[in-house]
């Protein structure tokens, strides 16, 4: 008797996304990255195309908070206070396949960083590394609304992300991505239906769906992981299945990870706390690739490799 | 894929007579269907009829347990592919392996069995000692048996191909009910028997593709063995992820009973990359994953991945309502609020623990709701929050009436300050603005 195989045929293709400009397209980036494309869950390219193996990029700050954990900042003390010198350690020494900063300096509650700082900064990273650029706010609307435009102009041709577009805020960053075509992150919290929602809206503001990447959510293990991942699946199950408004990628971090102090304090019974916190967040993060996540944004080196090499290995080892 | 009544009633005598007590054999064949009857209650039925009832009445993975005592393993009967659907059930086992011919076996089965952690309330060690035959020879591996019986309690998995040698082994610990791993095609036959004289467990491992592993698993019922285990054998890490998810479709969505039972992975590699692994045999489908090491840095989030993943989706754990002393608070430590969703909770402890401040922590009961959600439900107000303060008796521990609620439920300030006379102040919006937000309460 053969054995047939319940192969899933599904109606929905997810669209893919393209961050980055190489010289020949009106940019200066020396790599691009794809997101998404898929018509299979992930890691399942027997049953459709799972086109993209998932790019995993590194996040920096333009400034660094007091209490950042010394694990997750030892390796980079010596370039932490230069966000170019941070992006290019991760990218030339840690393989980082693109670059996120978070502006969180130029919060009003932090170091309320002007946009003429932030744009020096920018320009910097942008002239540091060649990997596709992803630029964040600090959460503040207003002032926010300021750093994006001015990185959307800095950044032109260049083909980036700008994020993150919230339900309570998302036009004027809407407007800073469309005005030099980059692409835009929609953040939603733990929620398929605000997921859609943020799609819509950036839709009917004029976003085109195919310059959309969503962020979920990644919570960290131990502190709601489990709902993230149901919240990932079921996003991507309902696209495949034809949803077509989540027929978006999607872009996870694991950035939670390094405010849970449980995974990277100083505690002999739960093991050594660098192995721990690396383990931690690259479980956090491997688990949302296996949920539907098409990239991840990470932190500690090690994690990143080890994720890599996991992704490697599912990747290449099944049948496409 | 349960039987409908009309599957049933094509199967039944048709005669109508009566005697199960339903005028036709529709009528019984439909409460047969919803399980409102059983089989037995006609008397002319066919054993074909019987066996196939009986068969579509079974759980697609089927349960099989591993040990005995306290210890014993549930695995498999699980019924859903994604954990939303409804939930999964029986916990991954994670298993330590040993080797017979290692001289430090017993040293290590010890400091496995002295791992335990705690966390949100439930207890956490290592589910399964592994003792692998590398000597393949039957009377270390019957030692060795020994000194891991001697130091544990745990099922344990006798791993070698040779029957000779899981002979051995099963005279010293047969009626603990461990796994016996494995059969092949080349021994099953002789595997069964010794699975059958000591009502043990056996996995079946083929890695040559899931129809032959189909096949094996047949021949192994057919000799007798009820409790079989699979193992696909090893195979490139995306090879093997995407047979999981196949096994888990095949036994769920097409009831193909060869394939519906629990399965065993090998973790492969060392430290972080066999832990990552074992991730994803936690995330996908393994019943039992065996590791090498067992490292504490490794184990414990490990295991709070599989409590993360094995709770139950429709019902939001929490945390119990009270007062939680976070950083060692004194009468002077600044106390907040928040809900009781455990989610919530752990978000806001993490972030106070973080700023290093002492203080409070009051925890609503919201039934398990976040703050926002709570709050427009009207599951956390200014009324819920004055009970809250006055009962749990935070006044005796503190020398001030202050407290610090979530920013994003601003608007209860003045209802709360009117009910309970304390003077209420807004914090943060987002739990993660608290590190810094109460360091500079506290120096103001
Ligand atoms: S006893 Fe059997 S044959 Fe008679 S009515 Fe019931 S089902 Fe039909």
């Amino acid at each position: 008797m053969a054995l047939e195989l319940p192969k899933e045929k599904w109606v929905g293709k997810i669209g893919q996304v393209v961050i980055g400009a190489l010289e020949s397209e009106g940019g200066t980036r020396t790599s691009k990255v794809a997101l998404g494309g898929a018509t299979s869950l992930p890691f399942l390219g027997f049953e459709g195309e799972y086109p993209n193996e998932p790019p995993i990029g590194m996040e920096i700050f333009d400034i660094v908070r007091e209490d950042y954990p010394e694990v997750a900042r030892k390796p980079f003390e010596d370039v932490i206070d230069d966000p170019g010198k941070w992006a290019k350690k991760c990218v030339e020494e840690y393989g980082a396949d693109m670059i996120c900063i978070r502006m969180i300096g130029t919060n009003p509650e932090e170091e309320n960083r002007s946009v003429e700082d932030a744009e020096q900064t920018i320009k910097e990273l942008k002239e540091a590394v060649g990997v596709p650029l992803l630029i964040y706010g600090s959460g503040d609307e207003e002032k926010d609304a300021k750093v994006l435009e001015m990185a959307s102009n800095v950044m032109a041709g260049e083909r980036c992300l700008l994020g993150l577009a919230e339900e309570a805020a998302y036009k004027s960053i809407s407007v800073a991505t469309m005005s030099n075509d980059h692409g835009i992150v929609a953040f939603s919290n733990l929620d398929i239906n605000l997921a859609k929602q943020m799609n819509i809206l950036l839709t009917d503001f004029g976003v085109k769906l195919g310059n959309i990447v969503m962020d979920p959510l990644q919570a960290g293990l131990g502190y709601g992981l489990e709902y993230s991942y149901s919240v990932i699946e079921r996003i991507r199950l309902a696209a495949l299945m034809g949803d077509k408004i989540l027929q978006v990628p999607m872009m996870c971090g694991t950035a939670r990870v390094w405010n849970a102090r449980e995974a990277f304090k100083e505690d002999a019974d739960t093991g050594d706390s660098t192995s721990r916190a690396i383990f931690w967040e690259a479980t956090t993060g491997l688990s949302a690739l296996l949920a539907g996540a098409d990239a991840l944004l990470m932190r500690h080196p090690d994690a990143v490799k080890h994720v890599k090499e996991s992704v490697k290995n599912l990747y290449g080892g099944g049948e496409q | 894929m349960a039987l409908t009544a009309l599957d049933i009633y094509k199967k039944l005598p048709q005669t109508n007579c009566g005697k199960c007590g339903f005028p036709t054999c529709l009528a019984f064949a439909m409460q047969l269907a919803n399980k409102k009857a059983s089989i037995d209650a006609c008397p002319d039925v066919s054993d074909e009829a019987k066996e196939l009832l009986e068969s579509s009445a079974a759980p697609p993975i089927k349960l099989v347990k591993v040990g005995s005592g306290d210890r014993e393993i549930e695995m498999g009967d699980e019924v859903v592919m994604h954990r939303h659907e409804k939930t999964f059930y029986h916990p991954v086992a994670y298993a330590l392996m040993v080797d017979d011919d290692s001289p430090d076996i017993e040293s290590k089965v010890q400091a496995a069995g002295e791992m335990k952690f705690e966390r949100v309330g439930q207890e956490m060690q290592l589910d399964m000692i592994a003792i692998r035959s590398k000597s393949d020879d039957p009377a270390k591996f019957s030692s060795a048996v020994s000194a891991v019986k001697g130091k544990t309690s745990v099922p344990l998995a006798l791993v070698s191909q040779n029957p000779a040698v899981i002979e051995e082994g099963l005279k010293v610990c047969g009626s603990d009910r461990p796994l016996i791993h494995a059969a092949t095609k080349d021994n099953f036959e002789k595997m069964a028997e010794l699975a059958k004289a000591n009502n043990c467990p056996l996995a079946v491992l083929e890695d040559s593709g899931l129809e032959e592993l189909a096949e094996l698993s047949k021949k192994v019922k057919e000799a007798g063995v009820e409790d079989i285990v699979l193992d696909l054998g090893k195979k490139p890490l995306g090879k093997l992820f995407q047979e999981l998810t196949l096994i888990r479709r095949l036994a769920i969505k097409k009831l193909f009973r060869p394939l519906g039972y629990p399965i065993i992975m090998f973790a492969e590699g060392e430290g972080a990359s066999e832990g990552l692994e074992a991730a994803i045999g936690t995330l996908k489908y393994a019943s039992i994953v065996v590791m090498k090491e067992a490292d504490r840095a490794i184990m414990y989030p490990l295991f709070t991945l599989r409590q993360n993943i094995y709770t139950d989706p429709q019902k939001p754990i929490q945390v119990k309502p009270g007062i939680y002393e976070l950083n060692g608070p004194a009468e002077d430590s600044p106390v907040m609020i928040t809900t009781n969703f455990s989610l919530t909770y752990f978000t806001v402890a993490g972030d106070i623990e973080t700023s290093k401040v002492p203080s409070y922590l009051l925890v609503a009961d919201s039934e398990g709701l976040s703050v926002m959600t709570a709050f427009a439900a009207d599951k956390f107000t200014a009324d819920t929050a004055t009970e809250l303060i006055e009962s749990c008796g935070i006044a005796d521990k503190v020398n001030h009436k202050k407290i610090i609620i979530p920013g994003q439920v601003a608007r209860m300030s003045g209802k709360l300050n009117e009910n309970s006379g304390w003077e209420v102040v807004v914090g943060p919006r987002d739990s993660s603005g608290l590190p810094k937000y109460l360091r500079e309460y506290t120096s103001a």
